[in-house]
């Protein structure tokens, strides 16, 4: 025993530690997209993509810089973008502001928890009918259908945010006599604003969603008409245009969110 | 501001866990509360705190809380309780804010209770940036910064490592030196207790009940680590706790 323990060379130990703290790397993303997007160009050039199956990435971009120049691509992004934008305010907001009170007070969450449950794997296109009728079929109708689908993930994710602050905080409030209010608004909010806020990211990606959904129903101009009309003549490379831009849509929104998180949040780390 | 504790008795459903507490506060005392685990400090002190109402007996306030005092019944929580989003002054203003204090007036505060705490060159410090000990200072500085009449403190000591602890209780008797404070102390440290403690509750397991009170006359400036008269009032103690907490864990064994 003493002899191999003399004998063995000293092994250094194994670095185990690291990991599971992702860092910011900038450029891996782009990087991906460059790289499947030079596939699919390579591949429809060369043949082993049949243009049946995908559009050339050149193609696409050529129909861009036609939407751009004709002046088409504003008249379409403009309506969308107020749609997306007014309706998941307003579903947003609500979302918080549903969220909180079901987080703070028991009859509001004995009330509302089961609405919410029943109304969320309802899928919200399928009631676009119905809020045609009730709101008509124009922008309103649109953004009713818009805050609805983002008020329920908003509303699910700031009730676990606010269930999660650490209720010694709020006894220590408590314990130095501040107001109700104050304890909302300086110990529970900045609390859950980390639930908050990853929940609005995934409210955002379904609003836009369902902006396209509610575009293709009585819409002349949005993204959703545009991709609904390229569709139905089979015209790939527009549709591929008009998915490309939804795409940015959600990128950029993701990346504003991201914005904020740092702002917000920096004391994390 | 004199606090009496008249007759307390506490149950949580079925289980009794305090039983006729009876014990005066005096104004400018350290009154330290020991047992053992789970008899009913921390609940004792959120009884007199008034975070939680007893099922019999009166927590008493006797006399006015002294000019200026923005929060009678002020804690130190054991987990230090700051708020991760506010730095160290930020934290303290928090406290002062909804009494209207703000600008100059909250920087005169708190730059004060920072000085008196050590802590004047982390104001702009993040509560992860700061060490246990620290946390928790910033903790009693935020406490004394609304004036309290009577410090409410759980065990404010025990998430620190023991050297901490030492220069901590030399910090909390020269706070105290320089101006001597009422507090109500729960500790389960028998050495913390006899150093700070000018009043000794000590409680039976549970259901808990006063089971001694100890007076320590020597002035806390004069008591240092070590000192036989001390030490011998701690093994009176240890004792009396030693054949609770064996009796209290058999209790555990046989449920
Ligand atoms: N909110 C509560 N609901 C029900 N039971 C409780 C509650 N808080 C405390 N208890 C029970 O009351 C008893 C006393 O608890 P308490 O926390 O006051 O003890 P303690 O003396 O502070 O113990 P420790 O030394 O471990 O901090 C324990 O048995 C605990 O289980
Ligand atoms: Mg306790």
């Amino acid at each position: 025993m003493s002899d191999a323990t003399i004998k063995t060379q000293p092994i250094e130990v194994r670095f185990r530690g690291g990991g599971f703290a992702p860092k910011a790397r900038r450029w891996v993303g782009l990087a991906v997209f460059v790289v499947l997007v030079s596939i699919m160009e390579i591949g429809t050039r060369s043949g082993w993509i049949s243009a049946l199956t995908l559009p050339k990435p050149s193609d696409v971009l050529a129909t861009f810089k036609e939407l751009w120049e004709s002046g088409l691509l504003f008249k379409h992004l403009l309506p969308s973008l107020s749609r997306l934008a007014v309706g998941a305010a307003i579903g947003a907001t609500v979302g918080v502001c549903a969220g909180v009170m079901i987080g703070l007070f028991s009859y509001v969450r004995a009330g509302l928890v089961p609405l919410v449950a029943a109304i969320f794997p309802i899928p919200k296109i399928a009631l676009l009918p119905l809020f045609v009728i009730w709101f008509g079929i124009d922008e309103a109708s649109k953004y009713a259908l818009i805050a609805f689908g983002t008020f329920t993930p908003t509303v699910v994710a700031t009730y676990g945010a606010v269930d999660n602050v650490d209720r010694s905080l709020i006894r220590m409030g408590q314990s130095f006599g501040l107001s109700w209010f104050s304890i909302v608004r300086k110990i529970v909010l900045p609390g859950a604003m980390p639930g908050i806020l990853s929940g609005l990211r995934i409210s955002l990606a379904i609003a836009i969603i369902l902006l396209v959904a509610a575009e293709m129903l009585g819409a002349e101009y949005g993204i959703g008409a545009y991709i609904l009309e390229a569709g139905s003549l089979y015209d790939l490379e527009r549709l591929f245009a008009g998915v490309v831009i939804l795409s940015l849509l959600g990128v950029i929104l993701s990346t504003v969110i991201g914005f904020i998180e740092r702002r917000l949040l920096g004391w994390r780390e | 501001m004199d606090i009496r504790l008249d007759a307390i008795s506490h149950s949580y459903g079925g289980t009794e866990v305090l039983r006729d507490i009876s014990l005066d506060i005096p104004t400018g005392k350290i009154v330290c509360f020991v047992g053992p685990s789970g008899c009913g400090k921390s609940t004792l002190l959120r009884l007199i705190g008034g975070l939680e109402r007893a099922t019999k007996g009166r927590v008493l306030q006797l006399g006015t809380p002294p000019m200026g005092c923005l929060n009678p019944l002020t804690y130190v929580f054991q987990d230090f309780a700051l708020l991760p989003w506010r730095t160290v002054h930020g934290n303290i203003s928090l406290v002062l804010e909804d009494h209207g204090i703000k600008g100059a007036a909250a920087d005169a505060i708190i730059s004060d209770v920072l000085a008196r705490t050590k802590l004047s060159d982390f104001s702009n410090a993040l509560p992860r940036q700061l060490s246990g000990g620290m946390k928790q200072r910033v903790a009693i500085a935020r406490a004394l910064a609304v004036k309290p009449a009577v410090m409410l403190m759980d065990e404010p000591l025990s998430a620190l490592d023991s050297q901490t602890r030492e220069l901590l209780m030399d910090d909390l008797v020269a706070l105290w030196t320089r101006q001597p404070f009422t507090a109500a102390y729960v500790t389960h440290n028998l050495a913390e207790a006899v150093r700070l403690g000018h009043r000794i509750a000590v409680l039976s397991r549970r259901p808990g009940e006063i089971h001694e009170v100890v007076e320590i006359d020597m002035p806390l400036e004069e008591r240092s680590h070590g000192n036989p008269e001390l030490e011998k009032i701690q093994k009176h103690l240890w004792d009396m706790m030693r054949d609770e907490a064996r009796a209290a864990d058999e209790e555990l064994l046989n449920v």
